[in-house]
């Protein structure tokens, strides 16, 4: 590699086209994808999925499968051409020159292989290096990757981590032979958000460490202004606006990256005042793309005869940085025009208690041991939980993986019972009965939409004969026929045509399934509805829909929502309420204002300034917090936060570790559980600052 | 650990009682018996005489007591004759009726005499078992190494012409019984007629007669390459064919896994992915097949053993039921049950030690 010239790009892709072959036809994935990294940078590739980001890096790799071809262009890697190497220069160049982390760590990691083996197997391969030093090495990049107690870690296997240390196992991987190029394909999705912060600190201090060149791909814009220099943003297989961060985010020239921008819950965005604005339609499969620009469709500004005229050419856009937009009329559209249609919509007012609990605990017991037997041990997923919801209202609860969201979720349904305390249901207690015994009234009143609208709907029914189905479950109508006009109605009130009905599943998109879902859920006339997650699998530009018509429905039907999430901008745009969840307690909560503005619980602020903002006028506070969440097995003694708290120290005489913190009422019914004195808590700052514009 | 093994020891116990007692009713029926009367004492027996020597030789009385005096829970019978001499259950010509014990089931480690071979049937079982003991090693030292061998090669890569042709194969092979395949293999190889072995003894390649030999009776005393391949190989083929297909889909499943994947691309060779990243992972579900393989061999070598004329378990099984050795017989399923459960006992502690995720509760 010594004719390689540093001031060269590292990779150059030219004009790059991939197709898979299938027996019906070619799919072409990328089409005309040009882009090039330099030395040290870091390049995003953004896009919804399925816009063919991940093809690209794969290409890069040279790693398509038996269907994926190369069907033009070139992929430059140090001035040498990748599309035209042999498998045994490829095999030289993986893993010594370019590096790739993947989305599911647990998935990329060898059971059956220890952790030190699997890192010491790269310098073995490709420095021949021998196994003693190569373990050392293990070790010492280990540590790097700051993980605790190094010894034990490379001689664990992957089952024993946790994901974010599997997530820096798979980085330290990549690290071993100091690649000059890092393909990250999405590295934090799988994870949660204090532990996602950590890594994208960790990748960018290791960047800067290394001088490593980085193609960072991710479906999170605000995840890539914070790690990227420039970034280049997918839209159905082709690049469609490129340039450095700031003059994307700031100065966009693609009605695509504007539509996106738009679609997203920033700080500032309402539900009531500011709705945001989906995306109208759907993605273009990729042998239905339309003629011309492939935006076209779905663009405000879409002009017939000239916008479907003919292939866009990327264009470069005068004074920028190497600022490109394929769009045919970037110099006519008025980019600082505010958008036309934001109906401001009305505040739904909130009406009385429908849903009260009181000191609820679910304790579940687990055993130990290879073979079974072992200690029984105890695992406390929620402790004492007190709230209430009224009708109208939103609730929103946050927290991350493991703090007992969904097993609050699960009691309330009644597909679990409760340990003690009591669930007030319109005045019935229903804590201690299971689904199976509740009367087809309550069933039907309290609903759930689910996470994952792919694998909640039967694959071999039609739409409509799984809706007709809870109907017949609730009990509803008289007659066939009555049901059948109320599914109608129901698609309708999702916003779903009615020739749906006769579909499957499987014809629908990710959005289209969930309001199915939704659908379903309001069969009954719920009253309840619990909605665990229900857009973190959904593409942004359908989230937003998703989430406006959750908004609607419930504004027509007076619905309880109590939304479960771990996505805090989306939760501050939707939510009255907050109540804010750490490993089974209730650490914060109060109206969704007091919750997002100090003072906050130590917990909730560290949440808030790991969320990323897709945003260059805010300032974040960056507060990573150390370590993983601690086991609901082994809570550790006192207040549960205190092995990650920074504030810790403030609290005289060790408090923290020897008592659980009380339950502080601040005004206006904001609760805080904390040990911090009310003095220390007033002097805590805004995390997220909004500069003036 | 010894928790789940004690468990699991318990449950096996009960199984082979229940399996045991419903051999013992089988073997017992009272059809059987008049068969057994007959051979035992005249041919020319009236209907009245049979009767009475049912009853005269302890297989009188109610099912569960009949088994419980075999399993030696209940004393034995005894029958006093006219003449004054006593018989029972458990006296023999070297125990007296003075000094023979109550109980003397199998818990007591008797085991009965067999009326075919006329002697003790732990004697004869002991004998043929050590004979089908090393079938079971040759076939399995055969069969095991090369059926993971196919499988992993035509699993490595999916849908290569290395891969029909050894999928083709091992479909074949498990589709042929070993009736069928023992035939061929003795036609094709053991006839001094037919087959190969006149060629080859034409061109000078063999120096006797037949390639390998048709029958195995001399491998009871002496086992050689020449005598013992036709039916290690029978018994051999069918199973490669299973377990190369167990293996083929399971290999071909883990080289589909993302860790695959990422071992690819950090620039691991296709061989060493195969053996250091694949291998371990795609052996795991085949280990339990080879444990069910076991059970299944047994039912091979009934039929080798009789086409082959090698005296092993699966021989006298054959003889006792064409016999009405009703002890025999019974002593052959306790065997078989004490196989299938130990080895799916062994199946299941071995796989929490090869797959380092599974924990057993």
């Amino acid at each position: 590699m010594s004719d390689w010239d540093p001031s060269k790009p590292i990779l150059e892709i030219e004009n790059l086209s991939i197709s898979f072959f299938t027996r019906l036809r070619e799919i072409p994935a990328v089409m005309d994808f040009s882009c090039s990294v330099m030395a040290g940078e870091a390049m995003g590739l953004v896009g919804e999925s399925g816009c063919g980001k991940s093809t690209v890096a794969l290409a890069v790799m040279r790693d398509l499968g038996k269907n994926g071809r190369i069907t033009g262009g070139r992929i430059l890697f140090k001035g040498r051409d990748l599309t035209t190497m042999d498998d045994e220069e490829l095999r030289q160049i993986r893993g010594s020159e370019i590096a790739m982390i993947y989305q599911e760590p647990m998935a990329s990691l060898n059971p059956a292989m220890k952790i030190g083996a699997q890192l010491a197997e790269v310098p073995m391969i490709h420095q021949g290096m021998s196994k003693a030093d190569a373990w050392a090495l293990a070790r010492q990049i280990v540590a790097d990757v700051r993980l605790p107690d190094p010894d034990r870690i490379i001689n664990a296997y992957p089952h024993q981590l946790s994901g974010g240390q599997q997530q820096r196992i798979v980085i330290a991987m990549a690290l071993m032979s100091k690649p000059a190029l890092l393909i990250l394909d999405e590295p934090t999705t799988a994870l949660d958000v204090t532990v996602e912060a950590g890594i994208v600190d960790l990748v960018k201090a290791l960047g800067e460490k290394y001088g490593t060149s980085m193609l960072f791909i991710s479906h999170n814009l605000g995840l890539i202004m914070d790690v990227c220099d420039r970034l280049c943003v997918m839209y159905s297989g082709e690049a469609v606006e490129t340039g450095n961060v700031h003059q994307v985010f700031d100065e966009m020239r693609h009605p695509y990256t504007q539509a996106l921008f738009r679609s997203i819950p920033l700080p500032g965005a309402d539900k009531n005042a500011r709705p945001l604005i989906s995306i109208p339609g759907n993605f273009p499969l990729p042998h239905e793309r339309p003629k011309g620009c492939n935006f076209g469709p779905r663009c405000d500004y879409f002009t017939e005869g000239r916008c479907n005229a003919a292939e866009v050419e990327m264009r470069e856009i005068p004074g920028g940085d190497r600022h490109a937009s394929r769009c045919v009329k970037w110099e006519e559209i008025d980019w600082t025009a505010p958008p036309a249609a934001r109906i401001a919509k009305e505040k739904t007012p909130v009406g009385k208690v429908v849903l009260k609990m009181e000191d609820l605990k679910k304790y579940y017991s687990v055993s130990g041991g290879a073979f079974g037997g072992g200690a029984k041990k105890v695992v406390k997923a929620n402790e004492t939980l007190s709230f209430e919801a009224r009708e109208g209202e939103t609730l929103a609860i946050v927290g991350e993986s493991g703090c007992g969201k969904s097993t609050f979720a699960k009691v309330l349904m009644g597909l679990e019972t409760a340990t003690s305390g009591s669930i007030l249901l319109f005045d019935e207690n229903v804590q201690s009965t299971p689904i199976q015994q509740r009367n087809t009234d309550t069933v039907s009143s309290v609903q759930m939409v689910f996470q994952n609208p792919f694998d909640t709907l039967n694959p071999s029914m039609s739409v409509g004969r799984q809706i007709i189905r809870a109907l017949e479950i609730f009990r509803f109508g008289a007659s066939d026929q009555e049901r059948q006009d109320r599914m109608l109605e129901l698609l309708d009130l999702v916003k779903l045509p009615r020739a749906f009905a006769d579909r499957m599943p499987r014809q629908l998109s990710g959005g289209q399934k969930q309001r199915v879902g939704i659908a379903r859920a309001f069969a009954g006339g719920a009253k309840v509805v619990v909605a665990d997650e229900p857009v973190s699998a959904l593409d942004v530009s359908v989230q937003a829909a998703v989430t406006d018509l959750l908004m609607d429905i419930q504004r027509e039907n007076r619905t309880t929502l109590l939304f479960i999430s771990h996505d805090l901008s989306i939760v501050r745009y939707l939510s009255d309420r907050v109540m804010v969840m750490y490993l089974g307690h209730v650490v914060e909560m109060g109206t969704t204002d007091q919750v997002f503005s100090p003072p906050y619980h130590p917990y909730t602020e560290a949440l808030l300034s790991a969320v990323p903002i897709a945003d260059t006028h805010v300032t974040r506070k960056r507060i990573v917090l150390e370590g993983d969440i601690p086991s609901a097995m082994n809570p550790p003694p006192g207040c549960p936060f205190q092995t990650r708290c920074r504030w810790k120290s403030q609290v005289p005489g060790g408090l923290c570790e020897r008592e659980m913190p009380p339950v502080q009422m601040l005004e206006g019914g904001h609760q805080i559980k904390c040990h911090l004195s009310s003095e220390v808590l007033a002097t805590m700052e805004p995390v997220i600052k909004i500069a003036a514009e | 650990m010894s928790l789940f093994v004690l468990r699991r020891l318990g449950l096996m116990l009960l199984m082979a009682l229940v399996l045991t007692f419903a051999v013992f009713c089988l073997t017992n029926l009272q059809p059987n018996l008049e068969k057994l009367a007959r051979s035992e004492g005249s041919v020319r027996m009236t209907d009245e005489s049979i009767a009475n020597w049912i009853v005269q030789n302890g297989h009188g009385g109610s099912m569960v007591t009949r088994y419980g005096q075999w399993l030696g829970v209940v004393p034995g019978w005894t029958y006093t004759d006219d003449k004054g001499v006593t018989r029972g259950r458990c006296i023999s010509a070297e125990v007296p009726a003075e000094a023979a014990p109550r109980y003397c089931g199998i818990l007591q480690g008797n085991w009965g005499f067999s009326t075919f071979a006329k002697s003790p049937v732990t004697t004869v079982l002991a004998r043929s078992l050590g004979h089908t003991g090393w079938l079971m090693l040759a076939v399995m030292l055969v069969m095991v190494p090369t059926s993971l061998l196919l499988g992993v090669l035509s699993g490595m890569r999916e849908g290569s012409r290395t891969d029909r042709v050894l999928s083709a194969f091992a479909i074949a092979t498990t589709a042929t019984p070993e009736y069928v395949s023992g035939v061929i293999f003795v036609a094709l190889f053991g006839s001094a007629t037919a087959g190969l072995s006149p060629l080859l003894n034409q061109w000078g390649w063999i120096e006797g007669k037949t390639l390998f030999l048709g029958t195995a009776t001399s491998a009871m005393d002496d086992i050689t390459f020449w005598n013992f391949s036709l039916p290690v190989m029978t018994i051999a083929l069918y199973g490669i064919g299973y377990i190369a297909r167990m293996t083929r889909a399971s290999m071909t499943e883990v080289m589909t896994q993302q860790y695959i994947r990422t071992a690819r691309l950090k620039g691991v060779s296709f061989r060493n992915v195969v053996m250091k990243h694949a291998l371990r992972n795609a052996l795991i579900a085949p280990f339990t097949v080879i444990m069910l393989q076991f059970p299944w061999l047994l039912n091979g070598v009934v039929i080798v053993e009789t086409l082959f004329n090698y005296k092993g378990f699966g021989w006298t099984l054959v003889q006792a039921a064409g016999n009405n050795d009703i002890n025999m017989l019974l002593a052959c399923s306790v065997v078989a049950v004490f196989v299938v459960l130990v080895t799916q006992l062994i199946s299941d502690i071995g796989y929490v030690f090869l797959n380092p995720r599974i924990r057993l509760s």
